[in-house]
């Protein structure tokens, strides 16, 4: 059975006045249909890039390798270079949430415009088919007042009622895959429950493949099947969502889980990570968590161990440096 | 028994506020009627979600917002400060005393200025120091109290992650020697490996430095682990207020219980237990009368829905404040 999405040996490499930057190193991820796959990493460890190359949203600086590939629903994006191909993935067959719900829509234009014009563009319809289903988009995502919400502007409504919006529109075009790049970060916790819920509702409903995109273990032990840790660019462990947050092998992963802090459990101390991530510019050779993992054993430290995912348990993926290290503590 | 730093007594902010020029004039509740009691060497907790006033409190406390009513005592050792009744004088005497550490260690550094002017900035504003040599050695002081490579001080900004930049924003605020550091959402723009490390030194720094800080936040894991005492505010109110882990543990207003069972859990068995609250925070334009809390509140009786029943908060155990709508 072929994925929904696979993605193989992707390198995204950024050419900037300092030099050029590998912004994500040899990752290979696969969502299927009516599966949703969480990506978590710390800001800079290339989630968004990642996301943005499926849909080839990143700028012209930006090159990817000769090898990798990204096939979607049996074609190559990478290899897309027409607008007319291009147009038939964004917000076509793939549609994107963004974070922050201000930014995403235009200030100046109604909500309702907007979302008729993505439709007009990629579906054979009217205008007057075009409002008709907006409005029940709207109406599913729990808008009181589509009606009158579809004739307002952006700013007129709150930040919960926003993201809500955000989400009709990127469904509405029925997509068969769905980029949510924290799409609740901006939110406040009890609105975070309801868009999580509803989230969820609709990959039922829809059937959709999902990339869940966040920095919050929470989150993502809340709504993903499946899970990648990424880490400056890498992918250091993957896997079922069970599995890598009860049984993590991985020494950053580990980090993670116990530098978060857990309500149920007042009494453990937090531990953070020791050390910042170091710049893209100056990535280190070898395994890239070694300049900040607590329990590097010699080889690791000298950048003797290249990367490379091994499968642990079925399905269970860890970074061969980062299961010696894991081994140690 | 007066141990407390900070009094704050039936305090409430209004805003001015006039949709445009024609429009009649309106007022904007958003800190109504708040009275605590901040002790020496606290870790004094404010949780709620945007729009209920934590922040404005929070600043109306440091004297940076007009007080509408009440009034904001600081017991300082010899003399007792009254926010709303103060000179010129005094105002800056007080603001040595307190100081506050902003959430966006991006948006608060200026970038033309090296982090060692950064720092001084502050003791050269209020004259605290007599002489270059003093200041560049309470500022190498205090630099390494926060864990910054003494080195680094001839750098700009730009040069610093996000975690770094937080210790220098702590450092500006410490250096002037405070009792009192309001911290508002200072880690919230942090990443969870970093954000742990700012609350320890945090931590440390209380102990070491005798500090007694305000601590404003919207996630109740975090106040649930550095704070001894915590205030829920919802909509300019607080709703309740008690010792961290008793209100955590045994939280009895419904708001409190939603915002509790709302975050998300980390083990992926455990999904979808949050009390799910319909529709958003009303406006602080027209707050609803009697329980501000009771348009959105998931078990309302018949008294509270009907809002007759007035804000008022009353102890349930020693120490343990809950809004009377609530505790009945």
């Amino acid at each position: 059975m072929s994925h929904l999405l696979e993605v193989k040996n992707l390198d995204v490499k950024f050419d900037t006045d300092e030099g050029r930057i590998t912004a994500v190193e040899n990752i290979s991820l696969s969502v299927d249909q009516g599966e949703v796959l969480g990506i978590v990493g710390e800001s800079g460890s290339g989630k968004s890039v990642t996301a943005k190359s499926i849909m080839k949203l990143n700028p012209g600086n930006t090159s990817y390798n000769e090898d990798a590939e990204i096939i979607l629903d049996n074609e190559n994006v990478l290899q897309f270079t027409s607008k007319q191909d291009l147009k038939k993935i964004r917000g076509g067959k793939v549609s994107m949430i963004f974070q922050e719900p201000m930014a995403s829509f235009a200030p100046a234009i109604k909500i309702g415009a907007q979302m008729v014009e993505q439709l007009l563009i990629h579906k054979n319809i009217n205008k007057d088919e075009a409002k008709s289903i907006s409005i029940n988009m709207l109406k599913r995502v729990g808008i009181a007042d589509a009606e009158k919400r579809f004739n307002q502007y952006a700013f007129e409504l709150s930040g919960g009622m926003r993201q809500r919006a955000m989400i009709a529109m990127a469904l509405s075009t029925m997509p068969k895959l769905l980029l949510a790049d924290e799409p609740t970060t901006a939110l406040d916790v009890t609105i975070q429950a309801q868009v999580i819920n509803l989230i969820k509702d609709i990959i039922k409903e829809y059937q959709m493949g999902v990339i869940f995109i966040t920095h919050d273990l929470g989150v993502i032990a809340q709504v993903a099947d499946h899970v990648a840790v990424m880490y400056l660019g890498s992918v250091v462990e993957k896997g079922p969502v069970n599995e890598i947050l009860k049984n993590p092998k991985h020494p950053y992963t580990k980090g993670l889980l116990q530098a978060l802090p857990d309500i149920n459990n007042l009494d453990a101390p937090l531990s953070p990570i020791p050390g910042n991530i170091p710049s893209p510019l100056d990535r280190p050779t070898g395994c890239v968590f070694r300049t900040r993992c607590p329990h590097h054993n010699p080889e690791g430290k000298d950048g003797k161990i290249e990367m490379k995912l091994i499968e642990v348990e079925p399905g269970h993926w860890v970074d061969q440096c980062g299961i010696k290290c894991g081994q140690n503590g | 028994m007066d141990n407390n730093l900070i009094s704050v007594n039936n305090v409430s902010v209004n805003f001015d506020y006039q949709e445009n020029f024609i429009s009649k004039k309106q007022k904007i509740h958003a800190v109504n009627n708040i009275n605590i009691k901040i002790q020496k060497g606290s870790f004094f907790g404010l949780v709620g979600e945007s729009g209920s006033g934590k922040t404005t409190l929070g600043r109306a406390i440091l004297g940076a917002n007009k007080i509408s009513s009440g009034n904001v005592i600081f017991h300082d050792d010899e003399r007792d400060y009254d926010l709303t009744n103060m000179n010129k004088q005094d105002l800056k005497e007080y603001r040595k005393k307190a100081q506050l550490i902003f959430q966006d260690p991006y948006a608060a550094l200026s970038p033309r200025m090296t982090v060692r002017d950064i720092i001084a900035e502050p003791l050269e504003v209020m004259k605290i120091t007599n002489s270059r040599q003093e200041t560049d050695e309470r500022v190498r002081d205090i630099a390494a109290k926060c864990r910054l490579n003494i080195e680094h001080l001839r750098r700009f900004p730009h040069a610093f992650s996000g975690g770094q930049r937080q210790r220098i924003s702590i450092a500006r605020a410490l250096v002037s020697n405070p009792k009192f550091i309001v911290a508002d959402e200072s880690v919230a723009a942090l990443d969870v490996s970093i954000q742990a490390d700012i609350l320890n030194l945090l931590k440390q720094l209380q102990t070491e430095l005798n500090l007694t800080y305000l601590f404003i936040s919207h996630d109740l894991s975090v106040v649930a682990h550095v704070c001894d005492v915590v205030a829920v505010m919802y909509l300019g109110h607080i709703v309740e207020m008690g010792p961290s882990r008793q209100l955590f543990k045994n939280p009895k207003h419904s708001y409190t219980k939603a915002l509790l069972s709302s975050i998300p859990s980390i083990d992926p068995e455990k999904r979808s237990q949050a009390i799910e609250l319909k529709g958003e925070i009303p406006s602080a334009l027209n707050p609803p009368p009697g329980c501000v809390f009771r348009t959105r509140c998931p078990n309302p009786g018949i008294d509270c829905k009907g809002g007759e029943i007035k804000m008022g908060l009353t102890e349930v155990e020693p120490g343990h404040w809950v809004d009377q709508c609530c505790a009945l």
